[in-house]
């Protein structure tokens, strides 16, 4: 077991244990192409932290998930009790369950920064096209897990939201009625569905975490982008660690593990002072309707589903329905998500980085973020004239982002790109 | 910096949506969960005036009796009605359908209310009952309008009648009340009566979550901790990235 284990660039062969080891399965090989010579460019700075920090999140939800689901029940009569049961009874069980409905929200928090970032450095365009596809796979995955999720504490906004969302089904002509029965089991969100939903939300993290994995395997095939969107791999070769390796590139191991380390550090003190001081967040985080149990004869005075999906309701609403259908606003929030699998496709930018970008395209971006916030902010408030007409603007707006892309893209005045990425 | 403020920015923007219910200002219930006499004695109060018919079904005779510092054969004699054991549920012996019966509703359980309303929101809702005889039980409430429920502290605070925002000209609609005042006082004075209603405020509120406090104080623990860690993690990171530079 205690062989020099040490990577330098040279290839030693591993004794001991490891060497045992290694000889059956690459451990080496593993270590060397992900981490240890892995390179990846030296000036990605504070914005490159989201995507690990998200992984870390991942796997703290998939963690204290497992220990809720040893006390959850996932029946009509009994979830709400279980749930406070946890939060009361359970040795701990109210830590786990606060970092599991904070972690929620924040997971969302880190992977919209994380496709910011994407957004701005260019991260989508050719070679990474397929990179920014399953990422957008992992987003819808993420959605339909948090969707699950959300109903199993079968609070009145649970049932509510969910009864809503389901009922977007209905929407689709024809078969609509059918559809949303398909997918409840019952003709009203029930016990049923709980169950169903449950076994979803146990499976859905998994299939996120083996989507992760092809996220990391798709990265690291075409390597790490940077703020400068300059291709290191194409730039001169040898640095201090090797001489075939991009000059201005920097083993992912130790310094990016040392700098995630001190961001994650950071995130955790900010995750933590939600967490102890206010694990609701105002009525953000956990919605104040969700502490009453789930009543089928009730309907609450304003439903809104959990902030991360506000967007695209409120892109819902905006839309107003044709021949009394509300299927026009369903195709529109869809497709709000949905036209993320072309955006490599939309960008006819010669330069990959928002820094050499025309000014065109910093102005599309700088609305495209406002209005997805502008839009989150409108989801959460009970619709009003004013609100409703804002949402519109703003629905324009997010889509104006995407689909006058490749006009304004193509005819900006770009900057030139330096040869070598800027400290 | 200028990019965490960007980011910080984005992180809050859409945090600042508070919960922005309409309805009347509710007043401050200036309760402190730390004061423990104020705690038992709105214990004492919930068991004498509410639990006849409210329960709390989530929470534990036990378990309160020890945050409380509530001694056992105390809580047995003063707290614990009919048969119950220490560690059972605050329950009682109201079915649902009883309140059905009595109030058209479901006698809510209490365990949560502080959660779902505001302490601030319930306090207000205990000192704002007035007069209305449109209603089953004569009463009606300034946050819970058409409230199903009987004024259960009246002999201690006293009838209040409406106060309209257009004088007496508008009276007779509840849309209209803004407030209310004691026309026929009751066996506690104002004062006394608000005391006794932030007791049962307070203890309601650490009913709704009580392992607040002790969140809270682990959180310092936690902070603290991470500070340190912080320090560790950036003089590694620097040091490491010597190298780079």
């Amino acid at each position: 077991m205690s062989s020099d284990t040490t990577a330098s660039s040279a290839q030693p062969t591993p004794g001991g244990f490891l060497g045992w080891l290694d000889k059956r399965f690459p451990v080496m090989d593993v270590w060397n192409d992900h981490l240890a010579q892995y390179y990846a460019p030296k000036n990605m700075g504070f914005w490159s932290f989201f995507g690990s920090l998200a992984l870390v999140v991942l796997v703290l939800q998939i963690v204290t998930g497992l220990w809720l689901a040893m006390n959850y029940k996932p029946s009509a009569t009994e979830a709400f009790a279980s749930v406070e049961y946890i939060m009361r009874d359970v040795d701990w069980g109210w830590l786990i369950r606060y970092m599991h409905s904070t972690g929620a929200s924040f997971f969302f928090i880190l992977v919209y920064l994380h496709m910011f970032r994407g957004l701005m450095w260019g991260s989508y365009k050719n070679p990474r096209e397929l990179l920014w596809i399953v990422g957008v796979v992992i987003y819808l995955a993420m959605m339909a897990t948090a969707f699950f999720g959300y109903l199993l504490p079968w609070g009145q906004m649970s049932y509510w939201g969910a009864q809503v969302i389901v009922n977007l089904f209905a929407a689709v002509p024809g078969i609509g009625e059918d559809l949303s029965t398909w997918v409840r089991g019952d003709y009203v969100i029930s016990d049923a569905t709980l169950n169903r939903f449950y076994a979803f939300h146990f499976l859905l993290p998994f299939i996120l975490a083996a989507l992760v994995f092809l996220h990391i395997v798709a990265l690291h095939r075409v390597g790490s982008t940077n703020p400068d969107g300059i291709e290191i791999k194409k730039g001169p070769k040898g640095n201090k660690w090797s001489d075939t390796a991009p000059a201005d590139g920097i083993p992912f191991h130790p310094y990016y593990t040392v700098k995630d380390i001190m961001g994650l550090v950071v995130f955790a003190a900010i995750f933590a002072a939600v967490l102890f001081y206010s694990p609701g967040l105002g009525g953000i985080f956990l919605e104040p309707p969700n502490f009453q149990p789930a009543d089928p004869l009730k309907t609450p005075a304003h439903i809104a589903p959990v902030w991360y999906f506000t967007p695209y309701y409120a892109m819902l609403r905006a839309v107003p329905p044709i021949a009394a259908s509300q299927f026009p606003g369903v195709v529109v929030m869809f497709s709000a998500i949905l036209i993320m699998f072309v955006l490599p496709w939309l960008d006819r930018s010669p330069v990959r980085s928002i820094r050499y970008k025309g000014i065109l395209s910093k102005v599309f971006l700088a609305a495209f973020a406002v209005s997805f916030v502008v839009l989150a902010y409108l989801g959460l408030q009970p619709a009003s004239e004013l609100y409703t007409l804002l949402a519109q603007i703003f629905t324009v707006v997010y889509f104006a982002f995407f689909l006058l892309m490749p006009i304004y893209t193509k005819i900006e005045k770009t900057k030139p790109v330096p040869e070598r990425v800027t400290e | 910096m200028k990019k965490l403020l960007i980011a910080g920015v984005l992180l809050l923007l859409p945090f600042t949506a508070g919960a922005s219910e309409k309805g009347p200002d509710l007043l401050q219930s200036g309760i402190d969960l730390k004061d423990k006499a104020s705690l038992q004695r709105g214990a004492k109060y919930f068991a004498n005036y509410c639990q006849g018919c409210h329960s709390l079904e989530y929470m534990r005779y036990s378990r309160m009796a020890e945050d409380l510092g509530i001694p056992t054969d105390e809580l047995q004699e003063n707290l614990i009605f009919g048969d119950a054991k220490p560690t059972d549920h605050m329950t009682n012996a109201i079915r649902p359908d009883d309140g059905e019966k009595w109030f058209g509703t479901k006698i809510p359980d209490l365990t949560l209310v502080t959660r779902w309303r505001s302490p601030d929101w319930v306090y207000t809702y205990l000192k704002t009952f007035y007069v209305d005889d449109s209603r089953p039980y004569g009463v009606n409430n300034l946050v819970f309008p058409k409230v199903g429920m009987p004024h259960a502290l009246v002999n201690l605070q006293g009838v209040q009648k409406p106060v309209y925002a257009g004088g007496e000209h508008a009276a007779g609609s509840e849309e209209h009340v803004v407030g209310v005042e004691l026309v026929e006082p009751g066996e506690l004075t104002p004062k006394e009566y608000d005391n006794m209603v932030r007791d049962i405020t307070n203890f309601l509120t650490y009913v709704g979550e009580p392992m607040k406090l002790e969140r809270r104080s682990l959180g310092l623990y936690v902070l603290l901790f991470l500070g340190l860690m912080f320090l560790v993690s950036y003089y590694l990171k620097k040091e490491f990235w010597k190298d780079v530079h």
